[in-house]
């Protein structure tokens, strides 16, 4: 063991020459992940005018917040509209799984329960089979008459046998099956020992699946692609993806392009500046919660990935 | 006599009554998901009927008239189906190792830093990309690619060479897949592994540290054997999913350019187009029903496989 600049490198540790390659190898990778999303924060503080001429770059010539103003002049509307959709969309669907998945895993945690094995498949096949795009999308649209209506953005997305396994195994850990029965004997019903013992207990599993559902619906467009006509039921995230697909289509033909309405759609579409602007506000949120998060659900994660 | 038949009938309604008075609560909390798996997983499965039948919409599915093995017929037939299945196992499998490998080097990696605190900076920033959603991929991947204000065009034309259009070359976009692929999940799939590594004991490598061991040869010969039931559990999920591809990736962002379908078309990508586009319930519900089945077989086989070579890794 050698002393380096007053540091004692222990038995298990590597050299100091491995620690400093090590480190620059991680300094890379790290800058290799953050660059691209300052990329997109730089450019939307750039002056379009710049980018015209120079391309997107992380050190732009001119600054300007012209980008922000111009977006919300042009589609303030349609902006507010669509964040609030993702919002209600969020909150409810995050609200409404986790209860529905709780429920459901406590349910088939508990050893007395007569249809624990039945009920645990019934979750668990599920994962092994599935209808797939086309018989979801016609069952939706009409069996249930769900197409461009707010509940399909909502409900599909809602549960999962995967969460629901994590759960279950979270809730029969150890020491919960010793609570369980002291509530018991001092009369406590299902309900009660569910909402009052085992949530409160287990905040991490919650954390951790609570964010992965809340991303998830925050970052949905795909369904809004699939069923929504009505432009008063986007969400930020297809508000986005819509514009990336006409940008797309004008350079895919050339021909529409030029044409009367090509032009049209050209003139309406947000400058580049703009949609990077648009891109800022459809992410920032998300950037802003994980680190909170990132402790529950590195715990949360460890013990999901344990034998369910 | 007669009272103590009384007695163990009284008991025998008194076991029913407990638990009675635990399964009616249970049940009544599971209802919820009994209902949703019904609506929104069951249901669709019923669904799948469609893959044999002519589909018109006010006919219902149910209504609708059988068709036999018609459209798989015409599935089998359908070149750009071919296309999408080569497509969809070409990058899965890539992806099989690629995934498994890439996150196991980082999280043995960053296990080796010495700065506790430093590390956790580097795992933050490495797991972001995983929160940043595909259509914002999708933005950044334009903003250096795009043939006008890209960024690589305007390194060529300040290099005095022409830009390339890369929506238009196919050449370049399997690895662009792999790199936003890897880019997006490896971080955040080094999670488990990390945990994992952190949890094995000193012990081992003390141990081999006295008998003389490389770094090299502990990770080899501790870390590696530790991760390995994990490694099997991530790779039957992940051979589960053979038949199916990342939508977002491979739709979003090469922003379904036609002229890349040669290297983008998945079968997800090839079901959603026929769906949405051509309006084909039957040749799209026909994939979607093979795609289903594979997947089912699959993990089924794979699973069966990991019983016989190891019966504490399999997962049923």
């Amino acid at each position: 063991m050698k002393l380096f600049k007053g540091y004692k490198r222990g038995p298990l540790e590597i050299s100091d020459a491995s620690s400093v390659v090590l480190n620059i190898i991680f300094v890379i990778l790290s800058l290799a992940c953050l660059l691209p999303v300052l990329l997109v924060y730089i450019t939307s503080f750039t002056a379009e005018r710049s980018i015209i001429e120079n391309g997107f770059s992380l050190f732009p010539e001119q600054w300007s917040i012209k980008a922000y103003t111009t977006m919300f002049d042009q589609s303030l509307d349609t902006i507010l509209n669509s964040y609030k959709n993702t919002l209600i969309l969020t909150v409810a669907g995050t609200f409404l799984g986790l209860l529905i998945m709780t429920m459901y895993a406590y349910a088939i945690a508990r050893k007395e329960f007569t249809f624990r094995k039945g009920l645990t498949f019934y979750a668990y096949f599920t994962m092994l089979f599935s209808g797939g795009l086309v018989a979801s999308y016609i069952v939706n649209c009409n069996v249930y008459g769900l197409r461009d209506t707010f509940w399909v953005l909502l409900f599909p997305g809602m549960a999962g046998a995967y969460n629901i396994i994590v759960l279950r195994t979270f809730f029969s850990n150890a020491g919960t099956e010793s609570l369980i029965e002291a509530a018991k004997i001092d009369g406590a019903g299902e309900f009660r020992i569910y909402a009052q013992i085992i949530l409160p207990i287990s905040k991490p599993a919650l954390a951790t699946i609570g964010l992965f559902l809340s991303i998830a619906y925050f970052s949905s467009w795909f369904n809004v692609l699939l069923y929504i006509d009505d432009r008063n039921l986007w969400t930020i995230q297809y508000m986005l993806q819509r514009t990336m697909r006409e940008i797309q289509t004008l350079v895919d033909n050339p021909d529409f392009a030029a044409s009367e309405e090509g032009m049209l759609l050209l003139y309406e579409l947000p400058n580049e500046s703009a949609k990077m602007a648009l891109t800022v506000i459809s992410m920032t949120p998300v950037l802003l919660f994980y680190p909170y998060f990132q402790k529950y659900f590195i715990k949360g994660l460890t013990l999901g990935a344990v034998k369910g | 006599m007669q009272s103590a038949r009384k007695t163990s009938k009284e008991l025998r309604n008194m076991n029913l009554r407990r638990r009675a008075r635990t399964d009616i609560p249970l049940l009544l909390m599971t209802l919820p998901g009994i209902v949703f798996f019904f609506l929104f997983n069951y249901m669709p499965m019923a669904g799948t009927v469609l893959a044999f039948k002519y589909f018109i919409p006010n006919r219902g599915i149910f209504g609708s008239e059988w068709l036999g093995f018609k459209n798989f017929q015409f599935m089998i037939k359908n070149s750009y189906f071919w296309m999408a299945v080569k497509n969809t196992l070409t990058y899965n499998s890539v992806f099989l190792v690629s995934g498994i490998v890439f996150p196991m080097m980082l999280a043995i990696g960053l296990n080796e830093i010495r700065n506790k605190k430093v590390a956790r900076v580097y795992q933050s920033l490495l797991i972001m990309p995983h929160f940043i959603s595909y259509v914002v991929v999708s933005v950044i991947v334009f903003a250096i690619l795009s043939a006008d204000s890209g960024i690589i065009a305007h390194f060529l034309t300040g290099m005095g060479r022409e830009p390339i259009a890369f929506y238009n070359e196919q050449g370049y976009w399997p690895i662009f897949l792999f790199i936003v692929y890897s880019w997006k999940g490896t971080g955040y799939s080094s999670i488990i592994y990390l945990g994992t590594i952190t949890g094995i004991s000193d012990e081992y490598y003390e141990a081999a540290v006295i008998d003389g061991a490389s770094k090299w040869q502990q990770i080899v010969h501790i870390t590696i054997p530790f991760l390995k039931p994990m490694i099997v559990i991530l790779a039957i999920m992940k051979v589960g999913n053979f038949f199916h591809s990342n939508f977002d990736l491979f739709y979003q962002v090469p922003l379904n350019s036609g002229l890349l379908q040669p290297v983008t078309n998945t079968i997800d990508v090839f079901v959603y187009n026929t769906l949405r586009d051509s309006n084909d319930v039957s040749l799209s519900s026909a994939v979607a029903l093979v795609q289903s089945v594979c997947g089912f077989v699959l993990v089924v086989v794979t699973n069966k496989i990991i019983d016989l070579i190891d019966s504490d890794l399999s997962m049923f």
